[in-house]
C-alpha cells in the first residue's frame, strides 16, 4: 500500500478573516467539523488543488503535493485525490457506466471493464450502467458519482457533505460503502459535515475548524465536550448555562467552587486558568446530570443538590425534567424507564448528581 | 450555367468560410470564455465589431489590405503570382471576418455555459485539458456550435458588401448569388432574378429549420 499520512498546512486570506490551517491524517477517518463558512470547503479546494494556498506545504505519503517555498503546485488531474461534494456532477450525456469509466480511459479495456464492472456490483447500479444521470434518481446519482470517484484508486479521498441531500437509509447504506472501502484500502479520508450527529457517528477523530482554523483536534465525545463558545456550547446540546463567579480556588484538589450569579448555589468545578472573584460560565449537558429520591451517600461525584421537580415534559425517547435547586432551574434528561421506576412527578423533592467534570468553562 | 454557377459559387464560399471559423473560431471563443486576462473585452469588441460596421467599410480596408499595394496583397502575390483582391481567396479573408461575430459569439457562450462543476470533476478523474475538452466541453456545447457555424454559413450566403468591394463581380470566380441577383434586376432580368432570390431564400430557410431540429435533438438527448 503506497498512501500514507497526509501532511497539511496551508495559509491562505479569504474574505472574512485568513485561513491558517494545520494538520495531519494517517489511514484514517478524520471528520473535519465547523459551521458554515468556517474555511472547510476552502481547505479541500486546497488539497485537491482547485485553489492555491498563499503559502505553506502540502505533502500526501512521499508526495509533495504543493509547497510555497520550493514552489510546487502539483496539477489537479496528477494529484490522485478523490474529490466528491454534495452536487455529483456527473456528465449528463455519458450514462452511468460511462461516467464511471471516465478516469479509467487510460487502462487496457479488459482491466477498465473488470474495474467497472466490479464497482457497479459493489454500489449496486449494475441496472443502471446505461441510463443517463437525468433518468436516475439523486440517490443513485450520488452513488455513480461516489463509484466513479473510487474506481480510480485516489491516494486521499475528499468528502463535502457528499451525503446531505440524501435520506437517512440511503445515507447509511452509502456510508457503509464508503467505509469498506476506505478500510480496504486504509486511504486517508477527510470527511466535511456541519452536523455534530453525523460527526459522532462517522470517526474517532473531529477536527473543529472555526474561522480558518482548527480549534480542536480529537475524540468527538472529547472535542464536543469542550465547547469554546457560547454560540457552540448552544448547538453543541449543552442545555444547562449558566453565569457564576469563582468563589474559591483548590489548586491541591484540582477543583474550583463557584456560585452561580445572583443565588447561593455552589458548583464544584475543574480547576481552570481563573482566580476567585473572575466571571466564568458554566456548561452542563442535561444528560449527564443524574437524579435521585434519596440523598446519596458514599458517592465520588462533588455536587450533590437538593431540589423540587417542577415541570415533566416527554420528548421522543427520553423525559426531560425541570429542576429548582433554589431559585436556579436545571434541565435534565432520563429515561422514562428511570421516570416511572422512581416515580418520579411534579413537586416531588429530588437531589441532582453533577460530577465536577461533567461542567465545562466556556469562552466569554 | 449562368444560374448555378453564382449560387455553387456562394454555397462553396459559405462552405469554405465557416470550415475555417470552426477550425479557428473554437480556439478563440475557448480562449474567450475561460481566460482571465482582464483586457479580453478588447477582444471581445474587436470580435463583434463586422456586426455594427457596415460592409462597405469593411470591404474597402480590406480592399487596401489585400490589393496589390497592401502588405498582406504584395505578400499574397510574391507567394502565388496573382492578387489577392479579385480573388476567391480573397472573398474567403473577407468572408471570414466579416462571418467571424456569427461564429465566435456562440461558440463563446455556449462553451461558457458548460457547468465548472463538471469541469473540476473531469480534472480531479485525471482528465488533460484536451481530454476533458473533447468528451466533456465540446459535446455539451455542441448545440451552440453548430447554431455558429450555421449562422456563419447563412449569414455568408448572404454578404453582399464586402464580397461587392473586394471581389468585384467576375463571373466564376468572384460573382456570388447575391451579387448575380443585383445584377440581374439591374439588367431588369426580374425573372432570373426571382429564381436566384427564390432558390437563397430555401436555402437558407432549410439550413435553419434543419439546425433547428438538430439543436432540439441534441438538447433532448442531454436532458
Amino acid at each position: 500500500m503506497s498512501s500514507a499520512a497526509l501532511n497539511v498546512n496551508i495559509q491562505m486570506p479569504l474574505q472574512q478573516f485568513a485561513l491558517q490551517c494545520c494538520f495531519q491524517a494517517q489511514r484514517e477517518v478524520v471528520v473535519l467539523f465547523g459551521q458554515s463558512g468556517a474555511g472547510k470547503t476552502s481547505v479541500l479546494d486546497c488539497i485537491a488543488g482547485f485553489r492555491k494556498p498563499e503559502g505553506g506545504e502540502i505533502r500526501l505519503g512521499e508526495r509533495t503535493l504543493y509547497s510555497s517555498e520550493a514552489g510546487v503546485n502539483v496539477a489537479v488531474r496528477q494529484r490522485r485525490v478523490g474529490y466528491l461534494s454534495q452536487q455529483p456532477a456527473l456528465f449528463p450525456h455519458l450514462s452511468a457506466r460511462q461516467n464511471i469509466e471516465y478516469g479509467l480511459l487510460d487502462l487496457p479495456r479488459a482491466e477498465r471493464d473488470a474495474r467497472v464492472n466490479s464497482a457497479l456490483e459493489r454500489f449496486r447500479i449494475g441496472a443502471l450502467a446505461s441510463s443517463r444521470p437525468a433518468a436516475i434518481s439523486g440517490g443513485e446519482q450520488q452513488r455513480v458519482a461516489l463509484a466513479r470517484t473510487l474506481v480510480c484508486e485516489p491516494e486521499l479521498l475528499l468528502l463535502d457533505e457528499p451525503l446531505s441531500a440524501l435520506d437517512e437509509a440511503l445515507k447509511s447504506l452509502l456510508l457503509e460503502t464508503l467505509f469498506d472501502w476506505q478500510r480496504e484500502r486504509g486511504v486517508p479520508m477527510l470527511y466535511v459535515t456541519h452536523d455534530q450527529e453525523e460527526a459522532y457517528s462517522l470517526s474517532r477523530r473531529v477536527l473543529v475548524m472555526e474561522k480558518g482554523k482548527v480549534i480542536a483536534d480529537g475524540k468527538p465525545r472529547d472535542v464536543f465536550s469542550a465547547p469554546v463558545s457560547r454560540e457552540r456550547a448552544v448547538v453543541s446540546g449543552y442545555e444547562n448555562i449558566f453565569d457564576a463567579t469563582i468563589e474559591e480556588t483548590h489548586p491541591a484538589l484540582g477543583t474550583m467552587t463557584c456560585r452561580v450569579a445572583g443565588t447561593n448555589l455552589m458548583l464544584e468545578s475543574p480547576l481552570a486558568e481563573k482566580a476567585a472573584g473572575e466571571q466564568a460560565s458554566l456548561a452542563m449537558r442535561a444528560g449527564d446530570i443524574l437524579v435521585a429520591t434519596v440523598r446519596p451517600a458514599g458517592i465520588s461525584a462533588r455536587n450533590i443538590l437538593a431540589g423540587t421537580i417542577a415541570t415533566i415534559v416527554d420528548l421522543a425517547g427520553m423525559v426531560e425534567l425541570r429542576v429548582l435547586c433554589g431559585t436556579t432551574g436545571f434541565c435534565v434528561h432520563i429515561t422514562r424507564g428511570a421516570l416511572q421506576n422512581l416515580g418520579l412527578e411534579p413537586g416531588r423533592a429530588v437531589w441532582l448528581i453533577i460530577k465536577t467534570h461533567s461542567i465545562q468553562f466556556l469562552r466569554r | 450555367m449562368l444560374m448555378t454557377s453564382p449560387l455553387l459559387l456562394s454555397v462553396k464560399l459559405a462552405l469554405v468560410t465557416s470550415g475555417l471559423l470552426l477550425a479557428f473560431g473554437l480556439p478563440l471563443a475557448w480562449w474567450l470564455a475561460f481566460t482571465r486576462f482582464r483586457l479580453r473585452f478588447l477582444v471581445e469588441s474587436v470580435v463583434a465589431l463586422p456586426i455594427v460596421l457596415p460592409p462597405t467599410v469593411l470591404g474597402f480596408y480590406l480592399l487596401l489590405t489585400l490589393g496589390s499595394h497592401g502588405w498582406l496583397g504584395e505578400f499574397w502575390t510574391r507567394l502565388t503570382g496573382h492578387t489577392l483582391a479579385f480573388s476567391f481567396e480573397g472573398l474567403v479573408v473577407g468572408s471570414v471576418l466579416y462571418s467571424l461575430p456569427f461564429a465566435v459569439q456562440p461558440f463563446t457562450a455556449a462553451l461558457g455555459s458548460v457547468d465548472r462543476k463538471l469541469l473540476a470533476a473531469s480534472e480531479s478523474l485525471g482528465a488533460s485539458a484536451w481530454r476533458t475538452f473533447w468528451r466533456i466541453t465540446f459535446p455539451l456545447a455542441l448545440p451552440g456550435i453548430i447554431t455558429g457555424f450555421a449562422l456563419s454559413f447563412a449569414h455568408t450566403l448572404g454578404e453582399f458588401g464586402v464580397v461587392l468591394m473586394l471581389g468585384g463581380n467576375i463571373p466564376g470566380r468572384t460573382q456570388t448569388a447575391s451579387i448575380a441577383i443585383y445584377d440581374n434586376v439591374q439588367m431588369l432580368d426580374y425573372a432570373t432574378a426571382a429564381r436566384q432570390s427564390l432558390t437563397l431564400l430555401g436555402i437558407s430557410f432549410a439550413l435553419l429549420v434543419l439546425i433547428n431540429a438538430l439543436n432540439r435533438r441534441t438538447k433532448w438527448r442531454l436532458q
